[in-house]
């Protein structure tokens, strides 16, 4: 039997302050790891949710975003008619011409101002996306100045809320619904008729068309037609893809932050434990000694002051994670690149973030308790003896 | 030499010497000397004559540089250090002069240590150091922190720590060189009963003659020589 771990919790129990300093140094670090992870997954969960897997998204090959996209009429319908569509009830076929503009709008309390993306749809468009539903007013009607905002716009921009009436292109619009689209990027997004839009902006070609395959195993035989299609120049890919790309670049972003700072501060965390666990070493000299001295040896002295570390580590994991997890509550909006448009997102944490960022914590107890453990285990019997 | 089988420590041309810089310092020039199984032995001398370092060879944590060392019949400089840590769990107790315990361990926690390396269970362990504490006259300070006990109430518990694994010898560099009179004398008091009543061997490194008179024997070292037997 070992170093009983009463002796090793204690002794970290008696260094209270050093303890919890070092284990709060720790903690900072799996705070920012743990963040950063929730960040990315938030931002990834918003994204990948905004698209369905059996919808795909047809835009000007060249393009990236839906806004730099340009279909005209003749080819739009030529993709309505491709047999891969999907026909709901009444037989009404399950696409959606679409047209994008941006807008820039005032945020409330505030006088900056930020892109927001209006999108036109058809009577077909809230079909296509069952996770978006109006929760407050009604849906617009077609012909209509009218347009429903995205719970995260409503809330945050002057004249997004309901019953408000927002100026662009050259008219009034009325807003008379909201709709929440489950925490996915169309939360960012103020919807109109495609045709009123397309006035407005007197603008003549869609963005892109959205349609709902009957069977999505064949996307490929489509997506293989309208790339081959010489009348196109336009590229097919899955609705779910199609957003999970868009969020590439922000997410890429913010992973390289995440562990570049991580890894900046964690040096210093483990620098931290490591000066603690040598002072921890050089104050228990004498105990190391006479323990060796009894008989242990030195793999029992190596592991107790290596589980010490690893409390240390776990400690600040766990607090680490619990002010982590508070984060939760917030919602981020910020400017993604590849639409230039708002994107609202929160901070998803997950089982996979939880472990990542305890592990974390661990190896940085380990990699700070290493040496000073290596330290104690190989001290000479004689000599720590009389370091009295 | 053929009293060499009774005697629980058989050393012969024993030689020790430390490294200090580029230097070295002889401590032990040719020590030849056997201590008789039962033994209570008091090393005296003066200060630097090498007697501390006698005593870490003999309780195996040092190394001599050549001569025979056989403790207990077993040549222990052979030794590897796991097999020597294992070696002094089973057959030394250490008594120091600063009582070495651990300060976050109660008494019943620091005289159970020396356990933790047998295969005995708790209700064992408790059992035997139940027994060690009534021994020494603590049974009532148990749950108490070294910090919580006079000098000589913790170098009692670390005599109870010395002989709860019923090792052979007993080895205690100055005892009670941290002790006033009375609480000296009842630690002597104790180790007399360890010796005489479980028939532990004794060897004792001390500076104070009246402490020496309680052992059987007394050798005197002088600049790393021992005196002549007499
Ligand atoms: N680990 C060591 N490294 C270097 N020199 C040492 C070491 N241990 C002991 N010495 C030297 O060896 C000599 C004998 O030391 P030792 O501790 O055995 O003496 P001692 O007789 O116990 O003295 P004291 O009565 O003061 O305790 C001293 O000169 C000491 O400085
Ligand atoms: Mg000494």
């Amino acid at each position: 039997m070992a170093i009983p771990f009463s002796y090793i919790i204690r002794n970290l129990i008696t260094r209270k302050l050093t303890t919890l300093l070092t284990a709060g140094g720790m903690a900072l670090v799996v705070f920012v790891f743990a963040t950063v992870l929730m960040l990315e997954e938030g931002l990834r969960k918003t994204l990948v949710e905004t698209g369905s897997p059996d919808n795909v998204v047809v835009t000007r090959r060249s393009a990236e975003t839906e806004i730099q996209s340009v279909i005209n009429r003749d080819q739009a319908a030529i993709v309505e008619s491709q047999p891969e569509v999907a026909y709901g009830i009444n037989n009404v076929r399950l696409t959606s011409k679409e047209s994008v503009v941006l807008i820039s709008l005032i945020r409330r309390g505030s006088d900056k101002s930020s892109n927001v993306l209006i999108r036109g749809v058809g009577k077909t468009g809230i079909l296509l996306r069952p996770q978006v539903k109006i929760v407050s007013g009604r849906m617009l009607k077609p012909g209509l100045s009218e347009i429903i905002a995205g719970k995260s716009i409503a809330d945050r921009y002057n004249g997004a809320g309901i019953g408000e009436k927002l100026y662009f292109g050259k008219r009034e619009w009325t807003v008379v619904g909201i709709f929440d689209a489950g925490n996915t990027g169309f939360d960012s997004e103020i919807w109109g008729d495609v045709d009123q839009l397309m006035q407005a902006f007197r603008r003549p070609v869609y963005s892109s068309i959205i349609l709902k395959m009957n069977d999505p195993t064949k996307f490929q035989a489509l997506k293989a037609r309208i790339e081959g299609d010489p009348r196109l120049t336009l590229g097919a890919k899955k609705e779910s893809i199609f957003y999970a790309e868009q969020s590439q670049v922000l997410s890429n972003f913010i992973r390289y932050l995440g562990v570049a700072l991580s890894g900046f501060f964690s040096v210093g965390a483990i620098i931290g434990a490591m000066i603690t666990m040598y002072a921890s070493v050089a104050n228990r000299i004498m105990e190391i000694g006479t323990l060796r001295a009894l008989g242990f040896r030195r793999n029992n002295i190596l592991s107790a002051f290596l589980t010490e570390s690893l409390i240390l580590g776990a400690v600040g994991g766990v607090i680490g994670l619990v002010l982590a997890s508070f984060m939760q509550f917030f919602t981020i909006s910020t400017m993604n690149w590849q639409s230039f448009s708002e994107l609202a997102f929160g901070f998803t944490l997950n089982s996979s973030i939880i472990i990542k960022s305890f592990v974390f914590a661990l190896i940085m107890g380990l990699i700070g308790g290493f040496l000073p453990a290596v330290k104690a285990a190989h001290l000479s019997i004689v000599d720590s003896l009389r370091a009295v | 030499m053929g009293n060499s089988s009774e005697a629980i420590v058989h050393i012969k041309h024993l030689t020790k010497s430390y490294r200090r810089g580029e230097q070295t310092v002889p401590v032990l020039t040719d020590i030849t000397f056997d201590i008789p199984t039962g033994e209570f032995i008091a090393l005296m001398g003066p200060s630097g004559s090498g007697k501390s370092t006698l005593l870490n060879l003999i309780a195996g944590i040092d190394k001599p540089d050549s001569g025979i060392l056989k403790v207990g019949g077993t040549d222990i400089a052979l030794l590897s250090e796991g097999e020597l840590a294992d070696w002094r769990a089973a057959n030394i107790g250490f008594i120091f002069q600063f009582y070495n315990l651990m300060p976050v361990l109660t008494a019943f926690e620091n005289v159970e240590l020396p356990l933790l390396l047998t295969p005995l269970s708790f209700k064992e362990r408790q059992e035997r150091v139940e027994l060690a504490l009534v021994m020494v006259g603590l049974s009532d300070r148990m749950e108490h922190y070294p910090s919580e006990l006079s000098g000589g109430q913790q170098q009692r518990v670390a005599i109870a720590r010395a002989f709860i694994s019923d090792p052979v010898i007993l080895v205690a560099d100055e005892p009670t060189g941290d002790l006033d009179r009375t609480s000296a004398e009842e630690i002597l008091a104790i180790l007399d009963r360890l010796n005489k009543e479980m028939e532990k061997t004794i060897i004792m490194v001390t500076h104070d003659p009246h402490a020496a008179k309680t052992a059987h024997l007394i050798r005197h070292l002088e600049k790393g020589e021992l005196d002549v037997e007499n």
